[in-house]
């Protein structure tokens, strides 16, 4: 039984979050499926200046080492990775990450905006968005970009977020496809590997 | 508003600017571009169509383009682990072998990495024995860089960075505030020498000690960066150094294997090979 009516042509999956995301990152993290099939993108809002430490913290419990990338390297199936602190992080159309350090978006760089919006751009109707906790409106008009592509789109139930401000942004921007606790996010992403195997 | 670009618009820009005015954006990543020429659409309240047509019958507007086009956002001190490094390992590593050097900040937009460097010299007390260059291709910023005139409000942060960075004094000792700027000490200036100069099309016009590009090739795709790696490589001293930003790296390129990683958290290469 398949409730989300998934497939096996995703090639990537995104996730933004901000204020209250962490603990829900890390728990996604911890229940990743060995060698999960797709790379997962994650641009969460961090303290400007502070360049190490993040990638440890989200790394203690996930199956797969978290890695910040370089510009220009190439995406690769089955690896996790974090937008550095202080860059803009975008998705090339040779399947590469580039940096940028243009201004802020929403007093925020990196801006969740930029990595979903340049991901939608390259994976189109191929990639999964999802948007959790935070306090301010950066990701929504991502969520909106990717939607609009015809890729699929999910938020943090709002009532489960410590800050819902981030997933309401994207509900009040797009027809979001589904609202899900973390512990269903999990599950959709098992169920999402299985398609591969 | 112009919500996306096409890239046959794209190109069509790159197009005209290359044969046009000669600088040659062929090469950029694209989504910066893009997002960049979204910005000079939305700021300017043009379409494809009547930037195109500016651009065509204008000529004075090509400066005010570039000007929007590259991205002129930096601070002091950005990164003050890597300016701790290079107080403390390269700049002593240079002194060994030279009492005075050359160093080349290449796209050095606003000029704030530039001034934290005559900062950083004067405390350790060499500034007077070091020629620095600083380039770039937008030369309304390259007036800003030599101004050493910033909005009060960037201090805080300027600040912040110089204390992680331990600088001797406050930043406050070298400008003065008026009129919401911070002005700072033209002395500060005096050995460096501002020009115009395409990373690009341009030929490398010294020889240096330290170049320093850090936050300018993320802009270009990768065949740019390798073209202009191989440019830094000529216009550097045997065992001179080369700085990137701390995101960058040059293990890929062509003259990968002509330098030597200093240090890999700061991305610090030094020229082992000619």
């Amino acid at each position: 039984m398949d409730k989300y009516n998934l497939n096996s042509s995703y090639r990537a999956v995104v996730i933004g979050g901000s204020a209250g995301s962490f603990q829900g990152i890390v728990k996604i993290l911890a229940q990743l499926p060995k060698s999960f099939p797709l790379p997962i993108i994650l641009c969460l809002h961090r303290l400007k200046h502070v360049r190490n430490g993040f990638v440890e913290a989200l790394s203690v419990k996930s199956v797969v080492q978290v890695v910040e990338p370089n510009d220009k390297e190439q995406i690769k199936k089955g690896s996790v990775y974090l937008a550095p602190s202080n860059y803009h992080m975008s998705i090339e159309l040779g399947n590469h990450f580039s940096m940028s350090t243009e201004e802020m978006i929403n007093n925020s760089r990196p801006a969740i905006d930029i990595t979903l919006g340049s991901a939608a751009y390259v994976y189109r109707d191929k990639l999964i968005g999802i948007l959790l906790s935070g306090a301010n409106r950066d990701g929504g008009l991502g969520m909106k970009y990717i939607k609009d592509k015809g890729g699929l789109t999910i938020v943090q139930e709002p009532t489960e977020c410590m800050i819902d401000t981030m997933p309401k942004a994207a509900l009040a921007l797009t027809k979001v496809d589904y609202t899900m606790k973390i512990e269903e996010i999990v599950e959709f992403i098992k169920e999402l590997d299985k398609h591969y195997k | 508003m112009v919500q996306d670009i096409d890239i046959v618009d794209l190109k069509k820009i790159t197009d005209l600017v290359q044969t046009k005015y000669g600088y040659d954006f062929r090469n950029y990543a694209m989504s910066s571009f893009k997002r960049r020429m979204l910005r000079i659409l939305e700021l300017k309240n043009l379409t494809i169509e009547s930037l195109l047509k500016k651009l065509n019958e204008q000529p004075g507007f090509i400066e005010e383009f570039l000007d929007e086009l590259t991205v002129n956002v930096t601070e002091m001190f950005r990164d003050p682990g890597f300016w701790r490094i290079l107080r403390d390992e390269i700049i002593p590593g240079i002194l060994l072998n030279h009492k005075s050097f050359k160093i080349w900040h290449a796209g050095c937009s606003s000029g704030e990495e530039v001034l934290s460097m005559t900062i950083m010299l004067k405390e350790m007390g060499i500034l007077q024995d070091v020629q620095l260059f600083a380039t770039d291709l937008d030369v309304n910023i390259l007036e800003k860089a030599k101004s050493a005139t910033y909005p009060i409000k960037n201090m805080e942060l300027n600040e912040k960075n110089y204390i992680r960075y331990e600088g001797k004094k406050s930043l406050k000792e070298y400008y003065k505030e008026e009129g919401g700027k911070a002005i700072f000490d033209k002395e500060l200036m005096q050995n460096v020498t501002f020009r115009k100069h395409d990373l690009v099309k341009g030929e490398v016009f010294n020889k240096f000690d330290l170049i320093l590009c850090r936050n300018v090739m993320i802009y270009f795709n990768q065949a740019l960066q390798n073209d202009v790696l191989k440019k830094f490589h000529e216009g550097l001293f045997k065992y001179g150094y080369l700085a990137i930003g701390s995101k960058e790296s040059l293990i890929w390129c062509d003259v990968a294997n002509k330098f030597l990683v200093v240090n890999n958290e700061e991305k610090v290469y030094k020229k082992i090979k000619d």
